[in-house]
């Protein structure tokens, strides 16, 4: 039998399955409806008495600045110098880096910077500015902002170097020990004092309008940090603990998004590929989710149905009504 | 009263012609189906109509969830409880949908000019996934931001994170209450009226006297339902 004629044989085939020409029974499909209806809300209930929902509460930047002061101004004068995560993240929040890629397709870098971000300004410098009645911080502040590139490194470097030695004080500042830090000397413990009073988180939230429901600032502030990773990592969530598809305690989580966590568990993923993991994975469940849509068009896929025989057991009885 | 004859111009009736079109494609009789091919007789098929009410389950306690606002479950015993509802009944949506697709799957449910059925299905639940986790990361506790700040990298690194911010809170609930869930309720009507139109999937013939068997009714009141389906269809 030519390709052809094969082709004609299975779309023949396919079309004999059209309509069914044998027998029925009666159904009703309202009361069938109903009764499932009721049956799933009376489970969801008993789940939502036995189980609750989990409901742990968010780290603000207060509740970090107070819990770990020394890791708050850490990741803020990493913020000043932009060697933080979002600082040298790039699109869509700054133009430091490309983003990620696979050969010459550069997503991330092609729909550009959409919600820009400059960390030196939106998290240490401009809420310091936003501090009154103290000219020696706003004197500090201009110091720094007047200082050369070369000079704010300086200052900065020398700072987040002395912060690897440094400890929180009973009071919740932090002691390290003196060096030629600048004004950082006296920014920092101010930030640090803002941040605990609760004054940060409203300050990253202030946009030019009085209602406010983007929280893209103050999260890549935190995320920075290392109090919500700790969190996470305490609470199996971390990326390689198959990450955000669990939910803190014993829930279930995002169980449907395994298969894209999978892929963030194994090599080359998490080696070769690791610079340009996330691309590499949304590429792989992109072309997934594809073949899934298409599974009756694709060759051998459609016909593994035929050749295992799992329908002999879901139409058994049929299949035994037949034969007799 | 004398009555009126319709004009010959109702025949070019935009009205009439989607009317007479919806009639020939789904009749009362097959849209709302009081009989059904005797093959379908296996707990396979319960997973669809599962799969629906804990979808209309979810939009009851959505809804309610909805109506008092996205604060109300943290700081009351009442709104935590539709939120422990919301969430288990997402649960039970998915593990219902992946066991019917997987079912649909071995009876190679597309056979028979039902690919649709297959695609619409399929579309259903790769639309269900970002429907529930604008969900998780509009839950506003520390689920939410872990969440949001780690699946923000997979967004970012293919473009969408430009125009769908994981971390702006009014925009992901915004989808997870409105864009979303029309999505996924319009997907899965139209795969419930593909599946009435097209009917469910015969079984394989496996021999020739089955092919015999499946083309002609089981008895004299089979004979009578079928018949009267038939002229339906």
């Amino acid at each position: 039998m030519t390709w052809k004629e094969r082709r004609a044989a299975a779309r023949r085939e396919d079309a004999s399955y059209e309509n069914w020409s044998g027998g029925y029974r009666p159904y009703d499909l309202v009361k069938e409806a109903s009764i499932a209806f009721g049956v799933i809300l009376a489970l969801t209930v008993v789940l939502a008495i036995l189980f609750s929902s989990p409901d742990e509460k968010p780290t603000t930047v207060k509740s970090w600045a107070r819990t770990d002061p020394v890791d708050f101004v850490t990741t803020a004068t990493t913020e000043l110098d932009g060697s933080s995560g979002t600082g040298g993240y790039g699109p869509p929040y700054n133009h430091a880096a490309d983003g990620q890629h696979i050969g010459p397709i550069r997503l991330q870098k092609w729909f550009g910077v959409s919600h820009p971000v400059d960390t030196a300004q939106d998290f240490v410098l401009a809420p310091l500015r936003s501090i009154p009645g103290d000219p020696t911080l706003q004197n500090a502040v201009s110091t720094y902002q007047n200082a050369s590139a070369s000079q704010q490194s300086a200052w900065t470097t020398a700072y987040e170097k002395a912060l690897g030695n440094a400890s929180a004080t009973a009071s919740g500042a932090i002691s390290l020990k003196s060096g030629n830090y600048g004004p950082l000397n006296v920014m920092m413990p101010r930030l640090l004092s803002f941040a605990q009073s609760g004054g940060l988180d409203g300050q990253l939230l202030t946009s030019k309008q009085f209602y406010q429901t983007d929280y893209t600032k103050p999260l890549l502030f935190i995320a920075d940090g290392g109090l919500l990773a700790n969190r996470a990592d305490a609470e199996h969530l971390s990326g390689d603990q198959w990450g955000m598809m669990n939910e803190t305690g014993s829930y279930p989580g995002q169980v449907w998004l395994w298969l894209y966590t999978f892929w963030y568990q194994i090599k080359p993923f998490t080696s070769s590929w690791a610079a340009n993991a996330d691309i590499a994975v949304m590429a792989v469940m992109g072309v997934l989710s594809l073949l899934f849509v298409c599974i009756p068009f694709l060759p051998v896929i459609n016909r593994i149905p035929r050749w295992i025989p799992v329908y002999r057991l879901i139409w058994r009885q049929h299949y035994r009504t037949a034969s007799s | 009263m004398s009555v009126t004859q319709p004009p010959a111009e109702s025949s070019k009736s935009w009205t009439l012609r989607v009317r007479e079109r919806a009639v020939a494609a789904l009749p009362p009789e097959k849209l709302l189906a009081d009989k059904q091919p005797t093959y379908v007789a296996s707990w396979i098929y319960v997973f669809g109509v599962l799969s629906l009410t804990s979808l209309a389950v979810i939009i009851l306690t959505g809804s309610i969830l909805t109506l008092k606002g996205p604060g109300w479950w943290h700081f009351t015993g009442i709104g935590h409880f539709f939120n422990s509802m919301h969430l288990w009944s997402v649960e039970l949506f998915f593990f219902f949908m992946v066991i019917h697709l997987w079912g649909k799957y071995w009876m190679a449910a597309w056979r028979g000019g039902r690919k649709r059925v297959w695609i619409t299905g399929a579309v259903t639940f790769l639309v269900a996934v970002p429907c529930a986790l604008t969900g998780y990361v509009s839950q506003q506790n520390f689920d939410a931001q872990w969440i949001s700040t780690q699946a923000k990298d997979a967004m970012n690194s293919v473009g969408i994170g430009a125009f769908f911010n994981l971390l702006n809170f009014g925009q992901m609930y915004s989808y997870h209450v409105l864009l979303l869930p029309v999505a996924v309720v319009a997907l899965v009507v139209i795969h419930v009226l593909l599946v009435r139109k097209h009917g469910v999937v015969p079984p394989f013939r496996i021999s020739e006297r089955m092919a015999a068997f499946q083309s002609r009714p089981a008895s004299p009141a089979d004979a009578d339902l079928s018949s009267s389906h038939e002229v339906a269809s």
